[in-house]
């Protein structure tokens, strides 16, 4: 199976519903007339694009297809696929490929951060690298439990203290162990919060210095720290309140977007990026451990189409 | 970004105001203004649709346009309208005569479900009720520790039965409350994508198993527009009976809670507002209108002001605040109070209006702690009696702070503008908050005796007096522009 199939299938159903909205659009107009516009504008934002981002998207996109002369509705929806595609900001490299490199994962409460630091510590063993996890999530209930599961499935030591401490002193001391066994994957949940909370945010912002601090007294080989905004696909405009937040606050590195899996459409990932310029890294497409894949703008953007 | 909708109103009313009567074009340009604020706050594209024609036909009609104040009208009927699509009244679950009765939480994964099977436990305990909570969730990681744990700080039992099979463990569970004697069990089932179809499957069988009489579906209020077939899909399987909308303490508008509405028709029950076992609350239609259309919300401000529980304003403060004759003891309890709700920015933002007032500029909370690090350089007598600091006195406390003279000079002068802020106010004693001691007339009536727990900041600072050491000192830390020492100014501008 190709990739792109693999990553089709996992947005199928997404695919599904947004091919069935446009297609609709193609059989009841192909020609490119007032209402073909207007299923278009739902379209987009019923996948929560948002409205100003929906608004920009189809003005452009009008101007453009009248200067192209665009023949027909399938020709228009092509080059929305583009300029979707094109709003993503770009990585330059898979910060998950550094060697080594230090993760940290935010976000809000249950946005899948746990899940997602379990992922990728199976696929870094997988990939023959030295994982080690740390659980600066001293808040929830069972957080730490929830991790040390994922831990032993992944067959990877993790870093842990009692619920209730300090997360920046488990932060420090997950560097500590990470420069003593020369771990070169070294990913860190933290505990859920809402960006509106100043005290957490303040909590969350100490953490990622504390981290940051440590990892640049690690000796041998320099130990770059990153940090990931996880996101859930289902999240509507107040994903962007929350990147906003969460980036200023923190300098983030790169987004997450999971659960897409259900029908949710994850618009809001476009105008995240597109605004703080920040590249999606991976995306969550399932429960399974390799559900968690690369992201590639074109694909995304082709498979939500369902071109 | 989006600016407030009350804000944006104003502004094309205010064009409005001179002509006295409206025109179809302008309740066309309010009804556009009401349509982006419905899809910003996630209500859906359909229902936005119904929504916004259904309003314009009633701000049509003739005695609206030709009242004398067509605009506020038509903030009204928009306001009544969305009150009445969440739902007039409040909706109480019924208890059946069947020991035990049994609710059922659904939702799909990450909603809040365990933690709100915790708070709903936490509150039924509270109203007498004798709750057993049961994780049936079987399949994340740790959902059963996690559940046992929250049971055990609020000291409520925990049935994790084998932790295999979620139907065996519910009904397992009906059994078990009748030999702990408890009346009612609460079972927290596993987070499910409604497309799954394994997994609808397993949540029938649950509910065939323990017939519940309430199923609740925990709904994130942050969800965007595919809510509307996720709650489609699951009041057509399970057919939930009513909706706890969690997260709610974030600035997500929830306009889910409207799409949920129009789709099923099913009630939102509770709302989920904190880290705190106590932060489940009933559902208010009325506030989750204004929230929706992002209006001020005054109401919830000062029941937040009220239920907090270190607001407290001494009587010897609160009778000097009356004279306008605070000292800097006051300035600091007044600024730690002010903190304690979120700080200038958010005070003035649930006023009406108060968006536009703080349009101007961001206010800077940071600038406050920079103030409260000159104070704490005063001796207790400058501080009681502001009129001692001359030349040589506000030298020596601009050294022991750190800052220049002129931040102390601004300091006095701020000081001064406030107490003259509080002159024009004239401020009467009992308007000012005071410890929970009732008084005649206003405050009962306002409430009707509502007292709802409101959520508390997990961390923080104590009772009392602030905890300095929590504020961040000679940064930015709360505050998100530079120095700004005008936002006081604003909050004197806007009583004028």
């Amino acid at each position: 199976m190709s990739w792109f199939e693999r990553l089709s299938e996992g947005l199928s159903r997404t695919r599904q519903q947004m091919k069935e909205s446009l297609n609709l659009l193609l059989d009841r107009s192909p020609e490119v007339d007032e209402s073909f516009w207007d299923n278009l504008e739902e379209a987009l934002i019923v996948s929560d694009f948002g409205a100003p981002a929906t608004d920009t998207i189809l003005a452009e996109l009008r101007d453009e297809s009248t200067r192209k002369a665009l023949p027909d509705a399938s020709s228009v929806l092509a080059l929305l696929t583009e300029k979707i595609a094109a709003r993503f900001a770009t990585a330059e490299q898979d910060l998950f490929e550094l060697c080594p490199v230090c993760v940290l994962f935010v976000g809000i409460n249950g946005s899948g951060k746990t899940t997602t630091v379990g992922k990728l510590a199976k696929a870094g063993v997988q990939q023959g690298r030295k994982v080690l996890v740390g659980s600066a999530d001293t808040f929830r209930a069972a957080a730490i439990e929830q991790l040390d599961i994922w831990a032993e499935r992944a067959g990877v030591p993790v870093i842990k203290r009692e619920r209730g401490a300090d997360p920046a002193s488990v932060a420090f001391e997950v560097v500590e162990a990470a420069e003593r066994d020369n771990a070169d994957l070294v990913l860190i949940d933290t505990a859920g919060r809402l960006h509106s909370s100043d005290d957490l945010m303040r909590e969350l912002a100490k953490v990622v210095s504390v981290t940051r601090k440590r990892a640049a007294a690690v000796k041998l080989k320099p130990l770059p720290v990153k940090v990931v905004l996880v996101l859930d696909a289902t999240t509507g405009q107040n994903g962007l309140a929350q990147a906003r937040e969460f980036n200023a606050r923190l300098d983030l590195d790169g987004i997450i977007l999971t659960k897409l899996d259900g029908t949710a459409k994850g618009g809001i990932a476009v105008a995240v990026s597109e605004e703080l310029d920040l590249p999606l890294l991976r995306i969550g497409v399932g429960e399974q451990i390799d559900d968690l894949r690369a992201f590639d703008a074109q694909d995304f953007s082709r498979a939500l189409i369902g071109e | 970004m989006f600016e407030n909708l009350s804000n944006r109103l104003q502004n094309i009313f205010s064009g409005m105001r001179s002509k006295g009567r409206l025109t179809e074009a302008d309740v066309d340009a309010a009804m556009r203004e009401i349509r982006l604020a419905l899809l910003e706050a996630d209500v859906n594209f359909k229902v936005v649709k119904e929504f916004v024609a259904s309003s314009k036909a009633k701000a049509l009609e003739s005695e609206v346009l030709e009242s004398l104040t067509p605009a506020h009208n038509v903030i009204a009927i928009v306001l009544d309208e969305l009150t009445a699509l969440l739902g007039t009244e409040a909706v109480k679950i019924q208890f059946s005569p069947r020991i035990p009765n049994a609710w059922m939480l659904v939702g799909l994964q990450g909603s809040g479900k365990t933690t709100a099977a915790a708070k709903l436990a936490y509150r039924l305990k509270k109203q007498g009720h004798s709750p057993l909570l049961v994780a049936a969730d079987v399949y994340r990681p740790a959902a059963a520790e996690q559940l046992e744990a929250l049971g055990r700080e609020l000291d409520i039992r925990v049935f994790r039965g084998d932790g295999r099979d979620p139907v065996g463990i519910a009904r397992a569970s009906l059994q078990e409350a009748v030999d702990k004697l408890c009346d009612l069990v609460i079972i927290d089932t596993a987070g499910r994508l409604h497309v799954d179809e394994e997994m609808m499957a397993e949540a029938e069988a649950i509910r065939d198993a323990v017939e519940p009489e309430s199923i609740l579906m925990v709904v994130d209020a942050m969800t965007g527009q595919d809510i509307v077939g996720v709650v489609e899909a699951f009041a057509q399987r399970v057919d939930f009976d009513g909706v706890i909308m969690s997260k709610l303490d974030g600035d997500a508008r929830g306009g889910g809670a409207l799409s949920i509405r129009a789709v099923t028709g099913k009630p939102i029950l509770y709302t989920s507002e904190g880290e705190k076992p106590s932060s489940l609350a009933e559902f208010y239609p009325d506030r989750m209108a204004r929230r929706i259309l992002g209006m001020g919300d005054v109401v919830t401000l000062i029941e937040k002001a009220q239920e907090e529980a270190t607001l407290e304003i001494e009587e010897a403060e609160a009778e000097r605040l009356a004279r306008a004759e605070l000292n800097f003891d006051d300035f600091v309890t007044i600024n730690t109070q002010v903190r304690k709700l979120g700080g200038v920015g958010s005070l003035l933002k649930a006023l009406p209006g108060g968006e536009k007032a703080l349009s101007g500029g961001q206010v800077d909370e940071g600038a406050m702690d920079r103030m409260i690090v000159i104070i704490d350089s005063m001796t207790a007598e400058e501080r009681a009696r502001p009129s001692l600091l001359n030349g040589p006195r506000r030298a020596r406390i601009a050294k022991g702070a750190g800052v220049e003279v002129s931040a102390v000079n601004q300091l006095v002068k701020q000081y001064e503008s406030m107490r003259k802020m509080l002159k024009q106010m004239n401020l009467g004693a009992d308007q000012v908050v005071k410890k929970q001691r009732p008084r005649k007339g206003k405050k009962g009536k306002k409430h009707k005796g509502k007292q709802q727990a409101l959520p508390k900041a997990r961390g923080g600072g104590g009772k009392g007096m602030p905890d300095l050491s929590s504020l961040g000192l000679g940064g930015k830390a709360g505050g998100k522009g530079g120095l700004n020492l005008s936002g006081l100014k604003n909050l004197e501008d806007m009583f004028k």
